[in-house]
Parts: structure tokens; C-alpha cells; sequence
């Protein structure tokens, strides 16, 4: 016989298991590529709302609806407020091929612009420490009456609540993930224990302490949670890196992915979901080991 | 080194034996016999800690068997040899291991040398790579009572060792035992074999324990 490593010789007293091993692997690698799903959304959902929430605050548009006669002057009025506003970084009042292109998408390249009763747009560029709304408003309601402040808070503030709750779910849908994670596992070691009953009790009886017995048990689990999730975390990333590129004006579905720094979370996954097996697997052997003595 | 004290046994359906007192000493040599049912393997879990009393006190190696707790269990197991009733092998590992089991769970490597004149010694050394299903009944009792040796307990208890196997083969476990009670180690042997009782008594000065109305008694010389 020959000389054999103790936690090699734990891994051998307990019969291989051939057709459960690979159930467990093949859920783990599944629940793995399901996380790193989760994770892109999250961290893609986090993305777009810092970034409507940074873009759009830092822009406002002033609409000036006047008669013919007065759109001039009161745009004059507009702007020449504005330049003596705190936090304005720049105004600039939109040229007509501006507005056309503007109102291109949705009335056709040949409007004849001139003959509508347009309203006169304001671009208004915030510096950082950004501006007092209400102020502006009413300074604008006293030096032109048409003037109306629109700081895109309106719908800028669901769009980010809407990006925060999906990102909240992602997080969520992770959670649930290890959750499943650590049930599946603690369904699958209790009925490799319990296929292992007879095992357990010669072991006990020839002089073997707990430890010795979860650790045969645990050994497995952990490795085939850590390789399963391995599997299935690199699926996952390879079908993320084959999404068709997302542009800068990509939406939500094709912005799904990481970027930068991201691309190393998914990898913290597997270590995970080998932590989550070995506490689900030790806590389900001990609970059986207490029932023999 | 195991002392049973006044002690009961009673697994709800009413009591199986009381006031058993028992002291095995090393060196010591103890049958115990009596009717199917009565408690022999009942007292001999008692001696190895599988069971708890439910009165008296079981005192293995000066614990009390309530006071251990399991990894203190798991000790005493490596110094009491038990062969059981159904000598309960890992079937998936081949002899060799399955005897040298006690010593893999305690964490120490099988001297090669050692395990194979072991082996020889109950006459299984042409068996050593066989897996247990396929040995014979009188192959698995000289398996386990291997080991049940290989530790080199200071107490081995065994139960109907003799139960599956030709008269022959059990004089060959009986001389195995004897050897072994030579040797210093105290052997407590449960059967209702009373040949082999007999048979026992012209090589070792051996003590009878009888189980007799739920009492446990020392049988005379009518054996």
C-alpha cells in the first residue's frame, strides 16, 4: 500500500458519485452564467443612469414662445439674463438648421420651418456648482414673459429611478442566485449523504472525527461548485463579449455588458460560488454527522 | 479501562437489562452469552459508545460516556477494536484499505511491511486487492477482526464473530483471539456459540457472562 496524502485518502473513503457529480456541475456552471448576466445588467443599468443623471443635469433649454414681432428681443432678454446667472457655464440660443434637424426625425427634411410659428430655443450649458431653477425662473417670467425653464428634471427623474430599480433587480436576481446556489447544493450533499449512510457510520465506528467525514464530502462539492461556476462564468463573459458593440447611442439592451474594471468582477463568481458550496456542504454534513453518534 | 456501573437499558418498549455492572481489565478474557434479544450487542454499543445508557454510568477509559463529546467518541474508537455482527466494509475499496481504514481516518499511512503481515496472519493475503462483496463469510469475519487489530487497541470486542462460519474457521478466529488476549489486550467475545465457549476455556482462563431474567450474571462451572 502506498503512501497517501490525508486529504486525498478523505476524498477516496467515500465512493465516487459519477451521474449526481455532473448534475451539480452543470447547475453551478448554469447558475454562474445566469449571474454573470445579473451582473452586466446591473452594472450596465448603474452606468446609464449615472450618466443620463450627469449629462442631463448638467444641460437646461429655455423655450421662448413670443409673437414674430418680439421673438428678437425677448430672446436678447433671455440670454442677456442667463450670461448674469451664477452657474451658467454658456448659453447659446439654437440656429434654424439646428431646429431643423432637431424636428427632421419626426416632421420629414422638407418643412418649411420659417412659415411655422416656432418656438425660439435656448441652449443652456451648467457649470458644476450647476443653478438655482426657481430663481431663474421667475428672473426669466419678470425680463421675458414667453421664456419657459425646462432644467429636464421632469423626465429625467423617472429615467434615473427607472435605471436605479433595474439595477436594484439585478442585484436582486444575484442574490436569488446564490440563494439557488447554496440550495441546490445542500440538496444534492444531503442525498449523496444520505446514499452514503452506511459509509458515514463504518467511518464513525472505525474512529473517524467529523471533520474527516464532512471533509470527503465537502472536497467534492467545493470542486465542482468552483469548476461548474468556472464553466459557466466563461460562457457567460464570451457571450457578453459577443454582443454586437454597443454605439453612444445604444440603448440600455445593447449598452448590456461591463466596461473597463467591470470585466474583472465576473471572476470573483467562481470563488463564490466555491464558498457558498463549502458552508452549504459543511453545514448539511455536520447536520447528518449529529444524528449518529 | 471499561466500567459499566449499575448500569439500564430500556429503548421505550421497556427495559432490555438493569443493574449490569462490568469491569474489563487488560488482559482480561469475558464471554458473554444468553438468549437472541436479550442485550448482548446492546452492552457490547454500550462499550464502544454507540448507545448511552438510560441509568447507570459507562466509564471508557476513564470518561464518562455522557461527557464525551464526538471527537472524544472518535478517540476511544481507535483504542477499542470492534468486530461487528455484519462486519460493515466500504464496499467500493479493496481489503487492504478497508483494513487499514482505522488508520486513514486517524490520519496516519499504512505501513506496507506491517499490513501485509497482517494480512498473512488471519490468512488473507492472497485476498488483498478483492473488494468485500466478493469474499466469503469466514474471508469478512478475519477482515474485520483485522481491523479491529490494526490499531493495536487495548480492548477488542467482538460480536458473534462465529456466526457465519464452519466450526473450523471459528477454532481459527478463536486462536486469533486467544493470541491477541496473550498479548495483554482485554477481549470480550458476545456469542450463543456454547461449543466454542467450551473450546476457549481449554486455552484461556476466560470469565462466562450470562444474560438471565434482564440481569447479567457470571455463569458457574456447568458450562
Amino acid at each position: 500500500m502506498t503512501r497517501r496524502q490525508p486529504a486525498l485518502a478523505a476524498g477516496r473513503v467515500v465512493p465516487p458519485s459519477g451521474f449526481t457529480a455532473r448534475l451539480t456541475l452543470v447547475s453551478a456552471a448554469a447558475m454562474a452564467f445566469l449571474a454573470v448576466f445579473a451582473l452586466a445588467l446591473s452594472m450596465a443599468t448603474g452606468r446609464l443612469a449615472s450618466r443620463w443623471n450627469d449629462e442631463l443635469a448638467r444641460s437646461a433649454t429655455v423655450r421662448i414662445s413670443a409673437p414674430a414681432g418680439q421673438m428678437a428681443a425677448q430672446t436678447a432678454a433671455v440670454l442677456e439674463v442667463l450670461n448674469a446667472t451664477p452657474g451658467v457655464a454658456s448659453a447659446r440660443a439654437l440656429s434654424a438648421e439646428e431646429m431643423q434637424a432637431l424636428l427632421g426625425p419626426w416632421f420629414g427634411p422638407d418643412l418649411p420651418l420659417a412659415s411655422l410659428p416656432l418656438p425660439q430655443l435656448v441652449e443652456i450649458v451648467e457649470s458644476a456648482a450647476g443653478i438655482d431653477a426657481e430663481g431663474l425662473r421667475l428672473h426669466l417670467a419678470a425680463e421675458a414673459p414667453g421664456a419657459v425653464l425646462d432644467d429636464h428634471a421632469r423626465w429625467r427623474r423617472p429615467l434615473v429611478e427607472a435605471a436605479a430599480r433595474l439595477r436594484f433587480l439585478g442585484m436582486v436576481s444575484l442574490a436569488l442566485i446564490a440563494v439557488t446556489t447554496a440550495a441546490m447544493i445542500v440538496l444534492a450533499a444531503q442525498a449523496a449523504l444520505a446514499a452514503n449512510g452506511q459509509v458515514i457510520r463504518v467511518l464513525r465506528l472505525v474512529g473517524a472525527r467529523d471533520q474527516f467525514i464532512a471533509r470527503a464530502f465537502v472536497r467534492r462539492f467545493t470542486l465542482r461548485a468552483l469548476v461548474g461556476s468556472a464553466l459557466g462564468t466563461a460562457a457567460g463573459l464570451g457571450a457578453i463579449a459577443a454582443l454586437p458593440a454597443a454605439d453612444s447611442a445604444g440603448g440600455f439592451l445593447t449598452g448590456l455588458g461591463f466596461s473597463g474594471a467591470q470585466w474583472l468582477a465576473p471572476f470573483a463568481i467562481p470563488p463564490l460560488a466555491a464558498l457558498v458550496a463549502w458552508a452549504a456542504t459543511r453545514a448539511a454534513a455536520l447536520t447528518m454527522l449529529r444524528g449518529i453518534r | 479501562m471499561i466500567e459499566l456501573q449499575s448500569v439500564a437499558m430500556n429503548y421505550g418498549g421497556g427495559e432490555l437489562f438493569a443493574d449490569v455492572t462490568l469491569k474489563l481489565a487488560p488482559g482480561s478474557f469475558h464471554f458473554l452469552t444468553g438468549p437472541s434479544g436479550s442485550g448482548k450487542t446492546t452492552l457490547l454499543k454500550l462499550c464502544y459508545g454507540e448507545l448511552v445508557p438510560s441509568a447507570g454510568q459507562v466509564h471508557l477509559f476513564g470518561q464518562e460516556l455522557r461527557q464525551m463529546r464526538r471527537d472524544d467518541t472518535a478517540r476511544m474508537r481507535r483504542r477499542v477494536g470492534v468486530v461487528h455482527q455484519d462486519c460493515s466494509f466500504l464496499d467500493h475499496l479493496p481489503l487492504a484499505e478497508n483494513v487499514a481504514l482505522p488508520l486513514t481516518v486517524a490520519g496516519r499511512a499504512a505501513d506496507a511491511a506491517e499490513l501485509a503481515e497482517l494480512l498473512a496472519w488471519v490468512g488473507l493475503a492472497p485476498q488483498a486487492q478483492a473488494l468485500p462483496p466478493q469474499l466469503s463469510g469466514g474471508e469478512r469475519q478475519r477482515a474485520a477482526l483485522a481491523r479491529a487489530i490494526i490499531m493495536s487497541p487495548d480492548v477488542i470486542l467482538a460480536d458473534e464473530p462465529t456466526g457465519n462460519v464452519d466450526w473450523e474457521m471459528s477454532l481459527r478466529l478463536l486462536t486469533l483471539m486467544v493470541e491477541l488476549n496473550r498479548m495483554g489486550k482485554a477481549v470480550l467475545i458476545a456469542t450463543h456459540d456454547l461449543n466454542l465457549i467450551r473450546a476457549a476455556k481449554s486455552q484461556v482462563a476466560a470469565r462466562v457472562l450470562r444474560f438471565k431474567g434482564r440481569r447479567l450474571q457470571l455463569a458457574g462451572a456447568d458450562l
